[in-house]
C-alpha cells in the first residue's frame, strides 16, 4: 500500500530541505503559486475529502469556505501541533521527520485563502520536534520559500511557532486560540466560529498538522486520486498511532477503509505474548471503546460513528484479557478531571466526582448504589459544557459500564463495609 | 534575594519575542519560558515583573502559572523525571515505576529531593505511547523503561556523567 506522509519518516534526513527537495518537495506550492488561482486550490482540497485529522473530522475544505475574505482584517492561519489526545503520537513523527511538508501545507493552505501570517501552536513538551520544525522554517525562509515573493511570486507568508506550556484544553482550537493570546486556555463559545472570529478577533484556519501535510499531496496527484483512496465521505490514508498490548508499537499510514482487525493484526503485529484481545480505544481517550467482537469496524469516521465510537485523533490503545476495566477506566478519568479547565461546572466537577468514586471502586471501598451514581452524573457530562472534552470524557466513560458493568459490579462489595463491621 | 529579571538585555529578548505578534500579551507564554529557562523558575518578583512588562494585572499572571503545567514557582531538581501516567504507559506498568521512582528516591512524586539533585512528578499523556511506559527526564523522551533502565539513568545523572 503506498505510504504518502509515513514514505518520508523512513528517508535519512528528510526533516533538511535539501532531502526533501530532492524528493520532490515545494513541487506543489511552487507550481500551485505560478499557475493556479487560490479558488482552484480550495476546490481540490473540497473535493479530495480531506477530513480533520485533529480530532473532529470536519470537512477540510468547507472550513475554509466559511472563513469571510472581504472583512478589511488580516486573515490567520493556525497550526494545531499540541497533538495531547492520549494515544496520539502521529504529528510528533511529522514535526520530527518531514516539517518541510507542513510548511509545504502551510503555504498552499495560506495562498488559498489569502493568508499572510500563520502560528504553529506546538505542545510544550516537544523538545526535538520543536527544535526540526524551527531549523525547517529557517530553512525554508533561507530558500524564499517563506517571507516577501514566495517562489518570484509576489506571494508573502510569515510563520512563527509558538510553544504552548502544559495543558491537553490548549489542543481544542479555540482553547488554543485563547491560549496563543496569552491568557489560560478557556474555550470559547461558539459560535462565532473561529472562521468568522479567530485569533485577536480575526477570521482563522485553524487545522491539525497531518491535515495540512496532505494538501501537498492532494494538489499534485489531484482530489479525485486522494478521495479514491478512503472511503465515502472520507477521503485519502490517515496516520494510526497504535500503542499498548501490541507487539509493534508505532505510526501506520493506512487507507481509512482499513479495518480495526487489519490495524492491529496486520500491522501492529497483533497482541503481546499472543494473548487475547479485550477492548480497544479506536481514536484517542475520548473515544468510546470497542471490544473483542467489534474489530471488523472500517477506521473511517463515519463507519466509526455509526458503532457509538468515534475515530478521533487516530490514536489507538489496545487492551489485552489481563487489563481490568475498572483501572483502565480510573486511569482514563484520572486524566479528563486532571486536564478539564474548570470553566464549566458538569465538566469540573462531574470529572471530578466520577473519578473520586472509581478510586474508592478500586480500593475496595465501592457503595452498593457507586454505578447508579456513576451513570447518574456520567448522564449531565456531555451537552452541557462549552467545549467537547465533556462530552468526550462522556462517550468513553459510559462505554466502559455498558460493555463492561459486570466487572465494576464484582469489585463493589454487595454491603457497604463500614456498615457491616459496626 | 530578588533579583531583577526584566533587565535592559532581557528586555530586548522580550521585546524581540513581541515583535511577532500584532497584540503583545500573546507573547506573554513564550516570554514566561524564556524567564524559566534563564532562573529555573518563575518566582513572586518575576510574575510582578511579568505583570508590569506586559501591563496586565498581577493576577493575570499567577493565573497563567496555575494554569499552566510547565511553568514552576519554584527550581526543579537538576535531575528532572516526569513518568507519564496515562493509559498507554499505564497499561504497561507505568504505576510501578512511579511507585520504583518513589521508593528510590524516598520522595512522594510532586516532590524533589533534599540535595536538589532530583524531582519526580507524574505526568499526563506525553505524546510518545510508542515507547510506553515512558518518562520525560529534563529534556528527553526516554522508553520504553525498565525499572533496571530507570535505576540505570538515576546513576548516571548522580554521577554527573551526564549535565
Amino acid at each position: 500500500m503506498e505510504k504518502l506522509i509515513s514514505r518520508f519518516f523512513k528517508i535519512p534526513n528528510a526533516s533538511s530541505v535539501s532531502v526533501y527537495l530532492e524528493e520532490g518537495g515545494y513541487e506543489s506550492a511552487r507550481r500551485a503559486l505560478k499557475e493556479m488561482k487560490p479558488e482552484q486550490i480550495e476546490a481540490e482540497v473540497k473535493n479530495s475529502n480531506l477530513r480533520g485529522l485533529g480530532g473532529a473530522g470536519f470537512s477540510c475544505g468547507m472550513k475554509w469556505s466559511f472563513v469571510p475574505r472581504n472583512t478589511g482584517k488580516p486573515i490567520y492561519l493556525v497550526v494545531n501541533a499540541d497533538e495531547g489526545e492520549p494515544g496520539t503520537f502521529k504529528d510528533k513523527y511529522i514535526l520530527t521527520y518531514v516539517p518541510h511538508l507542513l510548511i509545504e501545507g502551510m503555504i498552499l493552505t495560506a495562498y488559498a485563502v489569502g493568508i499572510h501570517k500563520a502560528f504553529i501552536y506546538i505542545r510544550g513538551e516537544y523538545e526535538i520536534p520543536y527544535l526540526k520544525l524551527k531549523e525547517a522554517v529557517d530553512e525554508a525562509y533561507g530558500k524564499g520559500f517563506l517571507g516577501e515573493n514566495i517562489f518570484g511570486t509576489s506571494f508573502h507568508l510569515d510563520i512563527v511557532i509558538h510553544r504552548g506550556a502544559g495543558a491537553y484544553i490548549c489542543g481544542e482550537e479555540t482553547g488554543l486560540l485563547e491560549s496563543l493570546e496569552g491568557k489560560k486556555g478557556f474555550p470559547r463559545l461558539k459560535p462565532p466560529f473561529p472562521a468568522v472570529v479567530g485569533l485577536f478577533g480575526c477570521p482563522t484556519v485553524i487545522n491539525n498538522v497531518e491535515t495540512l501535510s496532505y494538501i501537498p499531496f492532494i494538489i499534485k496527484r489531484g482530489s479525485e486520486w486522494f478521495a479514491k483512496l478512503g472511503t465515502e465521505k472520507n477521503g485519502g490514508t490517515r496516520l494510526f498511532s497504535v500503542s499498548g498490548h501490541v507487539e509493534k508499537p508505532g505510526v501506520y499510514e493506512l487507507p481509512m477503509g482499513i479495518t480495526l482487525r487489519e490495524i492491529i493484526y496486520e500491522y501492529a503485529g497483533g497482541i503481546i505474548e499472543n494473548r487475547k484481545l479485550k477492548a480497544v480505544v479506536p481514536g484517542g481517550l475520548s473515544a468510546a471503546i470497542l471490544t473483542a467482537d467489534e474489530l471488523d469496524v472500517k477506521m473511517d469516521f463515519d463507519s466509526l460513528k455509526a458503532v457509538g465510537s468515534m475515530g478521533g485523533s487516530g490514536g489507538i490503545i489496545v487492551m489485552d484479557e489481563t487489563t481490568s476495566m475498572v483501572e483502565a477506566l480510573r486511569v482514563t478519568m484520572q486524566f479528563f478531571a486532571h486536564e478539564s479547565c474548570g470553566q464549566c461546572s458538569p465538566c469540573r466537577e462531574g470529572t471530578g466526582w466520577i473519578y473520586r468514586i472509581l478510586n474508592r471502586i478500586v480500593d475496595g471501598k465501592g457503595r452498593p448504589n457507586d454505578i447508579d451514581n456513576l451513570l447518574d452524573i456520567g448522564k449531565y457530562l456531555g451537552g452541557t459544557t462549552i467545549c467537547a472534552l465533556a462530552d468526550g470524557a462522556q462517550m468513553a466513560f459510559l462505554s466502559y459500564l455498558k460493555k463492561f458493568r459486570s466487572e465494576f459490579e464484582t469489585v463493589i462489595p454487595k454491603q457497604n463495609k463500614t456498615y457491616a463491621n459496626a | 534575594m530578588s533579583v531583577t529579571v526584566f533587565t535592559p538585555e532581557f528586555k530586548r529578548r522580550a521585546d524581540q519575542i513581541c515583535a511577532n505578534y500584532p497584540v503583545k500579551r500573546a507573547a506573554a507564554l513564550p516570554v514566561m519560558r524564556l524567564i524559566q529557562e534563564e532562573y529555573g523558575a518563575i518566582s513572586g518578583k518575576a510574575e510582578l515583573e511579568i505583570a508590569d512588562y506586559f501591563q496586565i494585572p498581577p493576577a493575570d499572571v499567577r493565573e497563567l502559572m496555575t494554569f499552566y503545567t510547565l511553568f514552576y514557582s519554584k527550581p526543579k531538581g537538576q535531575c528532572h523525571i516526569q513518568i507519564c501516567r496515562t493509559l498507554s504507559c499505564a497499561l504497561l506498568g507505568a504505576g510501578e515505576l512511579i511507585r520504583y521512582m518513589e521508593e528510590k528516591l524516598g520522595i512522594k512524586a510532586g516532590e524533589t529531593t533534599k540535595d536538589g539533585q532530583f524531582s519526580l512528578d507524574k505526568a499526563e499523556c506525553l505524546g510518545a505511547c510508542e515507547i510506553a511506559p515512558m518518562a520525560q527526564i529534563n529534556k528527553e523522551y526516554v522508553g520504553p523503561l525498565t525499572k533496571e533502565k530507570l535505576g540505570k539513568i538515576l546513576k548516571q545523572y548522580y554521577l554527573g556523567v551526564r549535565d
